[in-house]
């Protein structure tokens, strides 16, 4: 247990519940599955540069998105057969 | 012209009270004596006719009516005890598509003829039935729990309201009014729940009322009353009845009914009757 996580559990679960939805809502309205759209054609283009080089599965390729406050991070996570 | 106002009780999520709202509501304004039908919309899944004690005396229902097979006047079922409340029950067919878009837009034209205040209790989710409930309203009452899940659903139906409905196609604006269920004053004090300020902070829709979480809810639906029938001095009762007053356009400040009554409380006791 470091120190932060015992200042952490002082928040009330109610702002956290609060700053959770603001986010989350703030980025659903008016995203009605674009996001997932760009995620799928991103995930299709990389397949495409890697396979250029490697021989890979398609499903080893993961995206990742991650929504916190004011940014979004994109992590991508390719899986590499044995003989690469 | 008819003066009938449409008013769908929608929430998105399941179980927050959306059946015991709705049959508080069409009850409390039957009490003010308009002319008040009650339309559940859940087909296959319907319980507007058991919180409302009718469930014994149902034999058409709005699949009947929407196809034809029976008029509206024999598929309503009144009230036993207000003489000026109707239920129009849903159907417990398993066909999803028993409800078409020009059936109940028939329905509720005809309804307007008869009706002051007609009250569509939606079912849970964002299908056809919960559609066709809020298409034709003219006013939305959303109903929300102080709970994360429940929030970001009403956040997706006002989305539909905004967009799916008659009112919305017109151009114009549908009116909302946010009622939240189940509050827990000491839980929300405590930072345990979301208060009602960050409910109605994060959904911006004006409230019509608090209703606190109470045994007085399932008591009344045990026995087949709606809550403002069974005890109307309760304060679920007494949140209703006043969100049924701001409904009517009159401008009270939005109080949380506890069990205890307050110096004010005993003074209009006697009034609330």
């Amino acid at each position: 247990m470091n120190i932060l996580s015992f200042f952490a559990r002082k928040e009330p679960s109610a702002s956290v519940a609060k700053s959770r939805l603001k986010i989350l809502l703030a980025h659903e309205r008016g995203n009605d599955g674009a996001d997932a759209a760009l995620i799928s054609s991103l995930r299709e283009d990389i397949l495409e540069v890697v396979k250029k080089r490697i021989e890979i599965d398609a499903d080893a390729v993961h995206l990742e998105m991650d929504r916190s406050g004011d940014t979004t991070t994109l992590g991508i996570d390719i899986e590499l057969p044995r003989s690469a | 012209m008819s003066n009938a106002t449409v008013v769908v009780v929608t929430s998105g999520k399941g179980g927050v009270g959306k059946t015991t709202s709705a049959a508080a509501l069409a009850t409390a304004l039957a009490k003010q004596g308009y002319q008040v039908c009650a339309i559940d919309f859940d087909v296959g899944l319907r319980n507007l006719d058991l919180i409302m004690g009718a469930e014994r005396r149902v034999v058409f229902d709005l699949v009947n009516v929407v196809r034809g097979e029976a008029s509206i006047k024999q598929a309503l079922v009144r009230d036993k005890r207000l003489d000026n409340l109707y239920l129009l029950p849903a159907s417990q067919t398993r066909d999803k598509d028993a409800l078409t878009d020009e059936g109940v837009a028939n329905v509720i034209n005809e309804l307007r003829m008869y009706f002051d205040w007609i009250i569509c209790d939606s079912p849970a989710g964002i299908e056809r039935g919960a559609t066709l409930a809020m298409r034709y309203a003219d006013e939305a009452i959303i109903v929300s729990n102080p709970e994360v899940s429940s929030v970001r659903d009403c956040d997706r139906i006002i989305g539909l309201l905004d967009a799916k409905t008659v009112v919305a196609e017109r151009g114009e604006r549908m009116p909302k009014h946010l009622l939240i269920t189940r509050f827990d004053t000491d839980r929300a004090r405590l930072g345990d729940m979301l208060s009602v300020d960050d409910v109605v902070d994060i959904l911006s829709v004006p409230l019509i009322g608090v209703v606190p979480e109470s045994k007085d809810v399932l008591k009344a639906s045990n026995v087949g009353m709606p809550v403002t029938m069974a005890d109307e001095d309760c304060p679920p009762s007494r949140a209703y009845s006043e969100a049924v007053q701001r409904l009517l356009g009159e401008d009270l400040p939005v109080t949380i009914p506890s069990e205890k009554r307050g110096f004010f409380g005993k003074l209009f006791k006697g009034r609330a009757a």
